[in-house]
């Protein structure tokens, strides 16, 4: 088994437009995808959803003082919206799985596996 | 020695994927591979062994063995996903190359990598003629290789065969690769018209897909379309190297044996229900090499072919042929021909194909001096010396008419 994070990307102009009933629908194929996860033999170990990029902070730290910024690091279309970690056992299975998950875009990272005693 | 390396040629894919099997890193498998055809050609030079594949195979393997146990950071390395056999260990199944093609070829990995990695791994080109088939610089395409072997174990992409719901999506990535490998090789990117180590790995690419997955229509399709394709190979250049189009080859030196095995291969893939769009292209081939002259060519058949292409695979580069053929046909309509041509021209930038066929199409009108503009168009963007000469040449010729 190895460990992927699901990057979900959208636009997010559905924060200022949705409904009662369009919260209890997201809600309803989040649940939907978790079941597809597990029905596929891997598991949900991990995730949030995100509050919206314009109450991100950005704090870089170059070579001088850090510098706090308002906003996320890559002011995109698309941002980042929440992620999943996800057990699974290769990258089909992974990629199979992103293409069932509620979102725009997502982008599959595999974890970095440390070994033991790290 | 021309034997040697024929032998070398249809050993390495087997060779490099058994040995993958044991090592599960890709990397040591390409290495231990090359060492064992390196101690073959210094010691069969006398006799090679009466099963060469299987010597090598065993020698990189044993080779690999050592290195394993030598090295503790080898052993530790995150491994290549093998998913078992159902075989022995020590006896690797005969679908390993396969395997080895569909991980090489992971939609996962970019289109140039696919082609790269599977140039080098499958295949056993070195990395300066995949750096001139690919135009890139060869420190470009050893990068690439390395990233795509490491995403492929890091990202655990699995050296697997891929189940049967999965099968025609890969397979015709696959397929794609091959079919850009062997037109990488048809028309070089620099230099002489072909380059047949490319040519011949394609074919032998081919060769094998067809004799593990014989079910699959597509692969039987694309080496029909290679071989009647490489049935005009001699015919397309003269003796002096300078290139013969399609209607000035002598038609009586084309491949006689390698037309009837194209005919019966894409003959069979046509019936499958399945076929696909390298079916249809092969279907095309038939029909040119079955013409017994160019004035022979049934042109409207050949359209009715582009057409059904066009229907369920559309692409501007079909969609050239197909204005292409059409313009051969009976009572042309040459001008409607052209305007088809010109809306190809914005998701065709860069193709100098596109160019030259307007060019010609420009000529048959008689509007040479814009045949003159096109060609030098299609020139500045051809890379093959060969056709660089061809359309030079071409060019010359309408000014004069001109005159």
């Amino acid at each position: 088994m190895a460990r992927y994070v699901f990057l979900m990307y959208d636009a997010e102009d559905w924060h200022d437009t949705v409904d009662e009933q369009g919260v209890v629908d997201e809600f309803r194929l989040h649940e939907e995808f978790m079941a597809a996860v597990a029905a596929a033999g891997a598991s949900v170990v991990g995730g949030e959803a995100l509050e919206r990029s314009s109450t991100a902070s950005t704090v870089r730290r170059g070579g001088g003082d850090p510098l706090v910024t308002d906003g996320p690091f890559a002011d995109t279309k698309e941002a980042l919206g929440g992620f999943y970690v996800i057990e699974a056992p290769d990258l089909d299975v992974a990629l199979r799985l992103a293409r069932a998950c509620p979102a725009g875009t997502i982008e599959v990272r595999p974890v970095m596996e440390m070994p033991d005693g790290v | 020695m021309a034997a040697l390396e024929e032998v070398f040629r249809r050993s390495w894919p087997v060779v490099v994927a058994s040995t993958a099997r044991l090592t599960r890193d890709l990397d040591l498998a390409e290495d231990c591979a090359q060492e064992a055809f390196e101690r073959a050609a210094a010691t069969w030079s006398a006799a090679p062994p009466d099963n060469p594949a299987g010597w090598l195979t065993t020698t990189a393997r044993r080779i690999a063995l050592d290195r394993l146990r030598r090295d503790a950071v080898l052993a530790r390395k995150l491994p290549l996903l093998v998913e078992p056999g159902g075989a022995d260990e020590d006896d690797p199944p005969p679908t390993d190359p396969l395997r080895l093609v569909f991980t090489c070829c992971h939609p996962a990995l970019a289109r140039e990598s696919q082609v790269a990695l599977t140039l080098r791994l499958v295949c056993g080109v070195d990395v300066p003629a995949i750096a001139a088939a690919l135009l890139t610089g060869e420190a470009a395409v050893a990068r690439r290789i390395s990233r795509a072997k490491q995403k492929i174990a890091t990202a655990r992409i699995p050296f697997r065969v891929p189940p049967e719901e999965d099968l025609p999506d890969r397979l015709d990535t696959v397929l794609t690769v091959v079919h850009l490998a062997y037109t990488a090789g048809h028309v070089a990117a620099r230099g002489a018209l072909r380059d047949d180590g490319l040519t011949e790995c394609a074919t032998g690419l081919a060769r094998m897909l067809v004799r593990l997955l014989p079910d699959e229509p597509e692969p039987q399709a694309l080496l029909a379309l290679v071989l009647l394709t490489e049935a005009r190979g001699p015919t397309r250049t003269t003796s002096d190297g300078d290139l013969v189009l399609l209607g000035d080859q002598d038609r009586l030196r084309w491949d006689r044996a390698l037309i009837r095995e194209g005919l019966v291969l894409a003959t069979a893939a046509l019936r499958h229900p399945r076929h696909g769009r390298f079916a249809l292209q092969a279907a095309v081939a038939g029909l040119h090499a079955t013409a017994p002259r160019w004035s022979d060519t049934p042109w409207a058949q050949i359209v009715i072919t582009y057409d059904a292409l066009m229907r369920r695979w559309p692409s501007p580069v079909v969609a050239l042929n197909r204005a292409a053929a059409r313009s051969r046909l009976e009572h042309a309509d040459l001008d409607e021909v052209l305007r088809e041509i010109d809306a190809l021209a914005p998701e065709l930038a860069g193709y100098p194909y596109l160019p030259a066929a307007r060019a010609d199409v420009l000529a048959r009108l008689g509007r040479t001096d814009e045949a003159a503009g096109a060609y030098g168009d299609a020139l500045a963007l051809t890379t093959n010396a060969t056709e660089q000469r061809y359309l030079a040449g071409r060019r010359a010729e309408v000014r004069l008419r001109h005159v």
